[in-house]
């Protein structure tokens, strides 16, 4: 397993946001984490890449206890995280966004990224705040990649996009994954999470409701009426 | 500071007309605002990543100019060339004060990152008083006067003097700030910098140590308030335990003139801050004597003969800082160069 999650549990102040989750990603994987809002997915995430402290659980990446690592210490790891609402540097210029991309690398190759990303090579002494949303996921996407990630998180890509830039950032998703990279998909999108995935999990008041091969979940009748809106 | 600065000629406007009053008080604030500028960054950049007033930052620029102080005393009859001695000073004082810099962060802020904000910009005023007084205990509380040792020349331009004491002030001044916007705008750590003030938890993410780049931060600022300390005590010729509060202080107004946390903001805000007040400085006598205006002149025995009945004379040069820090602060609060409003202060 690339990554292993154990018994997990984040709370803050006396609310527990997750409880006793386990989580798997094997080498390879496109795997989603759906929920409801305030299910616990970004909590979980958060946890996984050290930006909250654990109450409780093990987090193991590449055979490695990472429970405790610091946070700047995992991308040099391979492990990469796209967080919730882009957190592009809003004032910095897309090129500068791509350098601190690979900024634990020491310094990266922005010609792949300009060549999936054919958008943002054309904005490139751009300042990043003056992007659509739909370019600055793209940004947010392109500097992970610079990482050279073994791994990578996405949390809620789909946020606050039109449709059609969606349907775009989920393509560009199931492309990177097809290139090797391993992804943990948190995704508020049900639907759109299973289509792309091999499996899911299921998250509801902080624990794991379901899992299993996103295919069956998609027909799962729980889910379709919870989650699908069936 | 009260004292005239050693080489700087100061004009009243009165009885010297050769001299292009205008001009003159101009290269004096320019000179004298290059320096706040420079203060000036070690305030904004702190502010820039952290939201801190490191109120503490003047006392650092105090320490620099002791410390050069007592080097330069020690060497000037060593007989080295004057330019190498007080080059060992500010090379003395730049570490000691990056030193300096480091350990309030360290020992002083960093513990309360996460506290509220009024934590630590209250022990920022604590460390500010640790350090004055640490200072008194070394340096003693009188006016120390720094030796002379670097011979001053003069020269005129358009009906003004500038003396070559003012010329190297200039000089380093610029040439820092240019160093400065090229570390922050064109390196990787500079990059860094500014990406963990916009967003220290996505920087952090992207595998930078922020707890580093905030030192990096405190220790530049530190090593440029050093320089200045060393130019504003060459140029004043004296230090005392007490300077920093002042001089912090204007070049805080500076920072906020130019937009706090704005790093081309503080240049300008300092070398502004500087005119302004050179210029209020050169004509307050002038406008508030109160013999030049004929209604009350006749009213007043000292007018009497072509006497004078000055009410503000330059003394009262570092109330225009104030002015202008309360212009800011009422009519544009984010500062001539910056968006960010302070909400968080």
């Amino acid at each position: 397993m690339l990554l292993e999650v154990r018994n997990l549990a984040v709370h803050y102040g006396g609310i527990h946001a997750v409880a006793g989750v386990d989580l798997d990603v094997a080498d390879g994987e496109l795997v989603c984490l759906i929920g409801a809002n305030g299910a616990g997915k970004t909590s979980t995430l958060k946890a996984i890449c050290g930006l909250v402290t654990t109450k409780n659980g093990v987090i193991r990446y590449d055979g490695e206890d990472i429970s405790h690592a610091p946070v700047h210490e995992l991308p040099r790891k391979g492990l990469v995280m796209v967080p919730e609402g882009r957190g592009i540097f809003a004032q910095l210029t897309v090129e500068e966004n791509l350098a601190m991309g690979a900024y634990a690398q020491g310094g990266g190759d922005a010609a792949a990224q300009y060549g999936r990303f054919p958008r943002l090579a054309e904005r490139r002494r751009q300042i990043a705040g003056t992007l659509s949303g739909g370019e600055q996921q793209m940004l947010a996407l392109a500097r992970a990649l610079m990482a050279k990630p073994k791994l990578l998180l996405l949390d809620e890509p789909s946020m606050g996009l039109a449709p059609m830039m969606v349907a775009k950032i989920f393509e560009l998703v199931r492309d990177i994954a097809a290139q090797g990279v391993t992804i943990f998909l948190v995704e508020q999108n049900a639907r759109l999470a299973l289509e792309i995935s091999q499996r899911g999990y299921v998250m509801e008041s902080g624990a794991i409701a379901l899992t299993g091969r996103s295919a069956e979940l998609l027909d799962n009748p729980r889910v379709r009426e919870a989650y699908l809106g069936e | 500071m009260n004292g005239t600065p050693r080489g700087a000629v100061f004009v009243f406007g009165l009885g010297l007309p050769a001299v292009d009053t205008f001009l003159q008080q101009v290269i004096n604030g320019l000179t004298a605002g290059s320096v706040y500028a420079v203060v000036a960054l070690g305030y904004t950049m702190v502010y820039g990543i952290i939201q801190l007033i490191n109120f503490a930052h003047g006392e650092v620029v105090m320490i620099g100019a002791m410390v050069a102080f007592t080097v330069i005393n020690a060497l000037a009859p060593s007989g080295l060339p004057p330019l190498a001695v007080v080059l060992i000073g500010a090379g003395c004082a730049v570490p000691v004060c990056m030193l300096i810099g480091y350990a309030m962060e360290r020992l002083a802020y960093r513990p309360l990152r996460h506290a509220p904000r009024l934590a630590p910009l209250i022990t920022a005023i604590g460390v500010s008083i640790i350090l004055q007084h640490l200072a008194l205990l070394i340096w003693s509380r009188n006016v120390l006067a720094f030796p002379q040792i670097i011979p001053s020349r003069t020269y005129m331009i358009g009906g003004a003097a500038i003396t070559s004491v003012q010329l190297a002030i200039l000089a380093i001044c610029f040439a820092l700030m240019a160093g400065l916007a090229a570390l922050v705008y064109r390196t990787r750590l500079g990059t860094a910098m500014r990406a963990t003030a916009q967003n220290p938890q996505v920087a952090g993410l992207m595998g930078i140590d922020i707890d580093r780049v905030i030192a990096a931060t405190f220790l530049i600022g530190a090593a440029l308030g050093a320089v200045a300390g060393v130019l504003f005590g060459t140029y004043y010729g004296l230090a005392q335990y007490t300077m920093g509060s002042i001089l912090g202080l204007k070049a805080f107004s500076a920072a906020v003139l130019g937009g706090i946390g704005n790093i081309p903001g503080a240049m300008l805000g300092g070398v502004l801050l500087g005119i302004v007040e050179a210029l209020g400085a050169g004509y307050i006598g002038d406008l508030t004597n109160l013999c030049s205006y004929d209604m009350l002149a006749a009213r007043i025995d000292d007018c009497a003969g072509g006497g004078n009945f000055v009410l503000f004379g330059s003394n009262y040069q570092d109330v225009f800082a104030f002015i202008v820090l309360i212009l800011v602060l009422v009519f544009r609060p984010s500062g001539l160069l910056g968006e960010r409003v302070g909400e968080r202060a």
